[in-house]
């Protein structure tokens, strides 16, 4: 084995970590701590990865500057999308089969009017960082997964820091516990976790237009990222931010190695066989409650 | 009705159908009438568990896949039969080979119904939305498999070329249609079963209160299985005869997410909680779906059915049938 090649496989992997925990982090609040299965979360980042591309060809705005521009609209979008939720689910108890099936539309219908609008050929925007990298000694950082990999973790550490620190935050942790005990203390349970699936779905925002400053996107191709999304929460514990971030570097490590010394055609492979793994040995995951 | 009475009135009907059909002499009614056909078995497959029991499965697609890929290594095989096999096999394999297209469909089921073994055995001990999850993971993981394996063409995809007649009936597409009429009377009868027996009581009592159901001394993990092997051995049985229906499979056509949502939505349209429930959408969404593709595109006939499903979850939980219910008890109240 190369140890060079190994050397790289594991910092690429790192940098890939990083990025998946952003695409994680949006499931993470909304599966982990809010109990709704958003199944449609890819959908939602590829639409975040179209709305980049079409304001980097457009405009020639900088991909992850426009995804910051677009917060707002994806917090709104997150906010209208609970709320139906909420109103034909939610309410009456009936979530689990229908808001399955529900969310499983929306991912589907995203995925054609994508695919209607843009077509099935692969986009990709342009930036100044894309196409060089950074080396150091025998190491390489590819500043197309650099980047991202740094805006990603800001993202991360933001939410964190919001979740424990700010009083809604605090609410949001408190209504994956015990929604009855926040109505006590006069907290609307509905609202807190309205504006944390916002958060949710702002943060696919944010992670479209990371995903399509590293690989060129189809429509399909947030499916690839669905087992890997559910993978990483699950084995980082559910609802546990720091438990994802640790997930995600792990698991971009192994696809990382694995794809480079057993071939990219069998990456997809790996994070179903982590998956499966932890729910048959350790379905609390790494930092679980 | 006595099962009996009812298969044999779906005998008579299925008869009628295939007969109107072959008066009517035109191929593409069969070709169409096939995938209709084929939605019928695949929602209805998914409504033993998704219906009965309320766990949802998004991987349709890969025990559809499942199905239809063990033909095409089985056709593989057959094509390089003097190669693969040792001189002292030859001959006994050279009896057996090729084998009849029922025989295929029986074999799908299997390799389908065990995988849904093994994957509910690992996750349906566990919430119900894990069971979804590991579901929609495993058809990425099949299909990553069948990309990597050369044999059956990777993501070359492979050509199966089926005979142009068969005796008796005349033109394969009609024997094709048939055995996937077989298949619906098959799986609508299992259906029907299971809703009026035992099990079909205890896939309810899951379905309303899993904890309860345990705390009575349901085996609630023994019977989640027995319908996962079920709908999934149905699911791979509906794939089987597929690649001589299509003539050219490769994964990205195998593993189409519109099988997972069409058997999905299927149900969901039509009514989940009794056994025409899924008939009732697959025939009528599967019919709107061929005239949508013939008339506008392929694509628009997907939104359209995503659409569906989301409006009906949303405006109609029940379906169709539900909708048809609370008109009834309206009616006979005023």
């Amino acid at each position: 084995m190369d140890v060079n090649l190994l050397i790289n496989a594991v910092i690429a992997g790192l940098l890939l970590g990083g990025f998946y925990a952003a695409v994680t982090a949006g499931i993470s609040i909304s599966f982990g701590m809010l109990d709704i299965v958003n199944i449609a979360h890819p959908a939602f980042i590829l639409l975040g990865s179209y709305i980049a591309y079409s304001l980097n060809v457009g405009f020639g705005i900088d991909p992850i500057a426009a995804s910051i521009l677009m917060l707002p609209a994806f917090y709104a979008l997150g906010a209208f999308v609970y709320q139906v939720y909420y109103v034909s689910f939610e309410k009456f108890g009936q979530e689990s089969l229908r808001g399955l099936a529900f969310f499983f539309g929306l991912l589907f219908v995203t995925e054609v009017i994508l695919l209607l609008i843009f077509g099935v050929d692969y986009r990709s925007v342009n930036a100044a960082y894309i196409g060089s990298s950074l080396s150091i000694g025998p190491m390489e950082f590819p500043l197309r997964l650099l980047v991202p990999c740094v805006v990603a973790l800001a993202m991360f550490a933001a939410l964190e820091v919001f979740l424990s620190r700010t009083f809604i935050g605090r609410a949001v942790m408190a209504v994956s516990q015990d929604p009855t005990a926040l109505r006590l203390m006069a907290v609307d349970p509905t609202r807190i976790k309205r504006i944390a699936f916002a958060i949710s779905i702002a943060t696919a925002s944010m992670a479209g237009a990371i995903l399509i400053v590293i690989q060129p996107v189809i429509p399909s191709v947030g499916r690839d990222y669905i087992g890997r999304i559910f993978a990483i929460c699950v084995l980082g514990g559910l609802g546990s931010l720091p438990g994802t971030l640790i997930a995600a570097l792990l698991l971009g490590v192994i696809e990382s190695v694995t794809s480079v010394f057993y071939g990219p055609s069998w990456a997809p492979a790996v994070s179903f066989g982590i998956l499966l793994l932890t729910l048959a040995v350790r379905p609390s995951g790494l930092l679980g409650r | 009705m006595r099962t009996p009475v009812f298969v044999l009135l779906e005998i008579v009907a299925g008869a009628a159908l295939f007969l109107i059909l072959r008066a009517v002499n035109n191929d593409y009614l069969f070709f169409a009438g096939y995938t209709v056909l084929q939605f019928i078995v695949l929602s209805t497959a998914w409504n033993i568990l998704g219906g009965y029991c309320g766990y949802v499965n998004f991987g349709s697609a890969g025990f559809f896949a499942l199905g239809v890929y063990t033909s095409v290594f089985l056709y593989t095989v057959n094509q390089n039969l003097e190669e693969l096999m040792p001189e002292s096999l030859l001959p006994l394999m050279q009896a057996i080979f090729p084998l009849p297209l029922p025989v295929l469909i029986l074999l799908g089921g299997i390799v389908a119904g065990l995988v849904g073994l093994g994957t509910g055995y690992l996750t349906l001990r566990l919430r119900g939305v894990f069971f979804a999850i590991a579901t929609l993971a495993l058809a990425v993981v099949l299909q990553t498999f069948v990309v990597n394996w050369s044999f059956v063409g990777g993501s070359r995809g492979a050509y199966v070329i089926p005979p142009s007649t068969v005796p008796v009936l005349g033109p394969y597409i009609q024997y094709l249609f048939l055995l996937m009429l077989l298949l619906v009377i098959l799986s609508v009868t299992c259906a029907r079963l299971i809703e009026r027996s035992r099990l079909g009581y205890g896939f309810a009592t899951i379905r309303d209160d899993e904890l309860a159901a345990e705390a009575c001394g349901v085996p609630t993990l023994r019977l989640k299985l027995i319908a996962t092997v079920l709908s999934g051995a149905l699911m791979g049985m509906a794939g089987a005869p597929f690649p001589y229906y299509i003539g050219y499979v490769e994964p990205g056509s195998a593993f189409d997410l519109s099988y997972a949502v069409n058997s999905i939505a299927m149900p969901m349209i039509g009514g989940t909680t009794w056994w025409a429930g899924p008939m009732l959408g697959a025939v009528l969404l599967g019919t709107l779906q061929q005239i949508a593709t013939v008339t506008i595109s392929s694509a628009v006939n997907l939104l359209i059915v995503g659409l569906l499903l989301i409006g009906f979850v949303i405006a109609a939980p029940d379906g169709i049938v539900g909708l048809w219910h609370t008109w009834t008890s309206r009616r006979s109240k005023a």
